[in-house]
C-alpha cells in the first residue's frame, strides 16, 4: 500500500500512551504512593496547585505521579480538571492578617510587632548534599521525627495571629494610598479571569489573578530583569508570611460568614518609593498635597512558594507604577503589562511552544511554494545584474577600443 | 470525614479510569462513510465536557461574531484536557454547538487519521458519544486544522477552524491593545506597507499561509494557517465558517455569502500554490491541494520515493473508489 505514510494515527496514539506508562514503571522499583508525594514532595505539590490554580493537595500529588514529576504537566492536569468543577460560590474576601503563621519575616525593620519568625526555611541552609538521605529508612525517619518533636516546645493555645507589617507603615503615614483608579477597581466586583477574556489595560484584580497562577520561573525572570537593570524599582521586602489562612463563604440562608476550612498559602508585600510624576508642575502640585511615600506590591500563592510571591509582588509594583504614569514598557520589559500578563502563564506558554510538534506539512508546503518563488525572483534579479554588468563592461571595452584607435589615428 | 475521603477517592478512580482506558471506535479514512454512535459517553462529565453555562456564553459570542463578520470577539476560554495551542479554540466552538444528533468530522492537515485529529475526536467521543464520519458531505459539523475540505460544504453544515494567532495584524503590531484600536479605526496602513515591503524584497507578497483577507470591506482577518489554495473558498460560501482561538481567547466568523477578498495589489494579484502540472499520484487529481510525501517501499527491493498526494485524504479515497467503480463497470 503506497498510502501507508499517512495512516495509523489512532494506533500510534494509543501505543504512545502505553509506552508512557511503561517508561514510568520499567525501573522496577516500589511504586511511589500519592500520599508519599503529598507529604515528601511538599514544594512540588504546592507549585502544581499554584499553577494549576486549584487548591487540592491530594489531586496535585496524583498529578505529579501521573506526570512523572513534570511541574508544568502536573499543573496542566489540574487546570483541566478545574474547569470541569461547577462553580458553586465565591468565597468571602479574606485577609492575610488572619493567617495562622508558620513563618513570617520582614526586611524593612530589625524587629516588628509580633517578632520575626524564621519557621521552616532553607534560606540559611548550607547547600551540601545530604548523603544520609540515601539510606533513609522508615525507622530512621521515625527516629529523626521523634528527635525533632522533642525539640519543639509546647504549641501555644492561642492562635498565632500577627499584625501586618505594612499596617504599622500605614500608621506612620509612609505608605501611599493606591491611586484613584486602583481604588475604584477595588470597590468594583473583582474581574474573574476564568469567566472573561483578559483585555487591556487590565484591572489590578485581573493582573493579580494572572500573576498568581503564572509559571514561577517566568515571573522570576521578569522580576529579576526589573531589579537587575531593566527597570527602576528598588523594592524592599515589607513582609513575607506563610501559614494557614481561613476561608469563609456567606451562608446561603443567613448570609453570615461561615468558615469552610483553611488553606496553606504564602503572602508577600514589597514596598518601594513612589516615583514623582514626570510632569514637574504636576509633581509640585502633588508634592504639596501628598509627601513622598512608599508604594505597595502584593503577592499571593497557594502553599509554600516564596520566590514566586516575591516576584509577583515586585511585578505588581512595577506594573502599578507603569499604569499610573501610563508608561507601559517604559521601564523595561517587566513594566509592559500586556507583555508580562500574556507570556507568563505556564500552561499557555508550554502548550503553544509544544504545538510545533504537531504536523504542519500543509503550511510547510505553502512555505516551500513561496520560498521557490522568492528564489526564482532572486535568480532573475541576479541574472539581470550580471547582464547589466556585462553590458557595462562591453560598453567600456568599446569605449577603450575607440579611444585607442583614436589615439592611433592621431 | 472518612466517608468524604472515600467518595473523593472513588471520584478520582473514575477520573483515572476515564483517562486511562478510553473507549475508542475505529475511525480511519479507509472505513467508509458514517460510523454508529457509540453511546458510551463518559457520564462523569457534562455532555461535551464544558458546562452548559459556559457553552451558552460561547454561543452568544459566536452570534456576535456572525453579526460582525471578521471581527475578533473575546470569550472566556476554558481549560480543556487538550494543551493550549493544540486546538482548544476550535474544540470549544465545536463543544458548544454539538448536539447528540450531530455527525462530526475532525481533520488535521486535511487528514482524518492524523494523530491530533484522532486525539480531538477521542475527547469528543468520550464526552458526547455522537457519531463520526470521514465523509465531508455526511457531516453536520467539521472541525479542521490548516485546511478547508475539498468538497464544497452546504448551508446546513458548519466548518470550525482552529486558530493559533487570531489577529492578522500581529505581524505588524504585537500589542493587542493597539491592534484592537487599529481594527476599530480600520487603520490598515501598516499592513499594506508590510505587504509592499515583501514585494520589494522578494518579488511578490511573501505570505505563504494564514493569508490576510478583507471581510465585507471592513475587517482585516486572519484566515488561520490554511494554504492560499483554500482562501478563495471563504468568499461567498454557502456554509458558515467559525474560527476559535483558545489561547488567544477569541472567536470570529464568516457567515454564508460574505465577501472575502485576499489583500493584494493590482499589479501583484493574490496567487494560490496551485500548479496544474502536478497531480496526486494516487487519485490523479490536479484540482486539489497536494502535499509532498515520502512513501515507504512496498518490498525489500523497491526504493521509497517522494510523491505528491492529496492532503484531503477522504476525498482522495472517494475519487479512487469512484475510478475503480467505473473501471469495473466498463469491464
Amino acid at each position: 500500500m503506497a498510502y501507508v505514510a499517512v495512516k495509523g494515527g489512532t494506533k500510534a496514539v494509543l501505543n504512545a500512551e502505553q509506552l508512557v506508562d511503561y517508561f514510568r514503571l520499567k525501573g522496577g522499583s516500589e511504586p511511589i504512593s500519592v500520599r508519599q508525594i503529598q507529604d515528601q514532595m511538599r514544594l512540588a505539590v504546592d507549585r502544581a496547585m499554584g499553577e494549576g490554580a486549584i487548591y487540592a493537595p491530594e489531586l496535585a500529588a496524583l498529578a505529579l505521579k501521573q506526570s512523572e514529576g513534570d511541574a508544568l504537566e502536573a499543573s496542566f492536569l489540574l487546570r483541566a480538571y478545574r474547569s470541569t468543577i461547577a462553580r458553586v460560590d465565591y468565597s468571602l474576601p479574606t485577609e492575610g492578617v488572619r493567617m495562622r503563621t508558620l513563618r513570617r519575616i520582614s526586611a524593612t525593620f530589625k524587629d516588628i510587632p509580633g517578632g520575626q519568625m524564621l519557621g521552616p526555611t532553607r534560606d540559611y541552609n548550607l547547600r551540601l548534599l545530604n548523603t544520609l538521605l540515601r539510606t533513609e529508612s522508615s525507622e530512621s525517619a521515625q527516629e529523626r521525627l521523634a528527635e525533632i518533636e522533642k525539640l519543639i516546645e509546647e504549641v501555644p493555645d492561642e492562635v498565632q495571629i500577627f499584625p501586618k507589617v505594612i499596617e504599622s507603615m500605614r500608621a506612620q503615614g509612609i505608605l501611599a494610598e493606591p491611586p484613584a483608579q486602583d481604588r475604584a477597581e477595588a470597590d468594583a466586583e473583582p474581574y474573574d479571569i476564568t469567566r472573561r477574556a483578559l483585555t487591556f489595560p487590565a484591572p489590578r484584580s485581573a493582573r493579580l489573578q494572572v500573576l498568581s497562577q503564572a509559571d514561577a520561573g517566568s515571573l522570576m525572570t521578569f522580576a529579576y530583569s526589573s531589579v537587575r537593570g531593566y527597570g527602576d524599582v528598588h523594592p524592599t521586602l515589607g513582609e513575607l508570611r506563610y501559614g494557614y489562612l481561613p476561608i469563609e463563604v456567606a451562608h446561603p440562608l443567613t448570609g453570615e460568614p461561615v468558615e469552610i476550612g483553611e488553606i496553606l498559602a504564602t503572602e508577600c508585600e514589597m514596598v518601594s518609593r513612589v516615583e514623582a510624576a514626570e510632569d514637574e508642575q504636576d509633581a509640585a502640585q502633588k508634592r504639596e498635597a501628598t509627601p513622598p511615600k512608599f508604594g505597595l506590591g502584593y503577592g499571593f500563592g497557594f502553599g509554600h512558594c516564596e520566590v514566586k510571591v516575591m516576584s509577583m509582588s515586585m511585578l505588581d509594583r512595577v506594573l502599578s507604577v507603569a499604569k499610573e504614569n501610563s508608561g507601559h514598557g517604559a521601564q523595561g520589559p517587566a513594566s509592559n503589562e500586556e507583555f508580562v500578563l500574556l507570556h507568563t502563564d505556564g500552561i499557555e506558554a508550554s502548550g503553544f511552544t509544544a504545538h510545533y510538534k504537531l504536523p504542519h506539512y500543509v503550511t510547510f508546503q505553502a512555505n516551500i511554494s513561496v520560498l521557490e518563488r522568492s528564489r526564482e525572483h532572486q535568480v532573475a534579479q541576479f541574472a539581470a545584474t550580471v547582464e547589466q554588468r556585462q553590458q557595462a563592461e562591453s560598453k567600456l571595452q568599446d569605449l577603450l577600443k575607440t579611444a585607442a584607435s583614436n589615439e592611433g589615428e592621431e | 470525614m472518612e466517608a468524604e475521603t472515600m467518595q473523593e477517592d472513588r471520584l478520582n478512580d473514575l477520573i483515572r479510569q476515564s483517562l486511562d482506558q478510553p473507549v475508542i471506535a475505529t475511525t480511519s479514512a479507509n472505513v467508509e462513510g458514517q460510523e454508529k454512535a457509540t453511546d458510551e459517553r463518559e457520564l462523569l462529565y457534562n455532555f461535551a465536557f464544558i458546562d452548559e453555562d459556559s457553552k451558552r456564553e460561547i454561543r452568544r459570542k459566536l452570534l456576535k461574531a456572525v453579526a460582525l463578520p471578521g471581527h475578533l470577539v473575546p470569550f472566556a476560554s476554558r481549560d480543556l484536557p487538550i494543551a493550549r495551542g493544540w486546538g482548544t479554540g476550535g474544540l470549544q466552538v465545536t463543544m458548544s454547538l454539538v448536539e447528540p444528533r450531530d455527525i462530526l468530522k475532525v481533520i488535521d492537515q486535511g487528514d482524518d487519521d492524523s494523530v491530533n485529529a484522532v486525539n480531538l475526536r477521542r475527547l469528543v467521543e468520550k464526552t458526547t458519544g455522537i457519531s463520526f464520519t470521514t465523509d465531508t458531505t455526511q457531516a453536520s459539523l467539521v472541525q479542521t486544522r490548516h485546511r478547508v475540505p475539498e468538497e464544497p460544504m452546504r448551508a446546513d453544515q458548519i466548518l470550525v477552524l482552529q486558530v493559533p494567532m487570531a489577529d492578522a495584524l500581529r505581524a505588524v503590531e504585537p500589542v493587542v491593545e493597539r491592534a484592537t484600536e487599529m481594527h476599530a479605526e480600520a487603520d490598515y496602513g501598516r499592513m499594506w506597507v508590510y505587504m509592499y515591503e515583501s514585494v520589494v524584497r522578494s518579488g511578490d507578497v511573501e505570505i505563504s499561509s494564514q493569508y490576510p483577507v478583507l471581510v465585507e470591506n471592513r475587517y482585516v482577518m486572519d484566515t488561520s494557517p490554511i494554504p492560499r489554495y483554500d482562501v478563495p473558498r471563504l468568499d461567498q460560501a454557502e456554509t458558515l465558517y467559525l474560527f476559535g482561538a483558545g489561547r488567544e481567547k477569541r472567536v470570529y466568523a464568516i457567515p454564508p455569502y460574505t465577501t472575502v477578498v485576499p489583500l493584494q495589489f493590482e499589479d501583484y494579484p493574490f496567487k494560490t500554490e496551485h500548479n496544474a502540472a502536478q497531480r496526486c499520484e494516487r487519485c490523479g487529481s490536479n484540482d486539489t491541494f497536494l502535499t509532498h510525501v515520502f512513501v515507504d517501499p512496498k518490498g525489500p527491493e523497491a526504493q521509497g520515493r517522494w510523491m505528491y498526494l492529496c492532503s484531503d485524504t477522504s476525498f482522495c479515497q472517494k475519487r479512487v473508489q469512484a475510478r475503480e467503480l467505473s473501471e469495473t463497470m466498463e469491464k
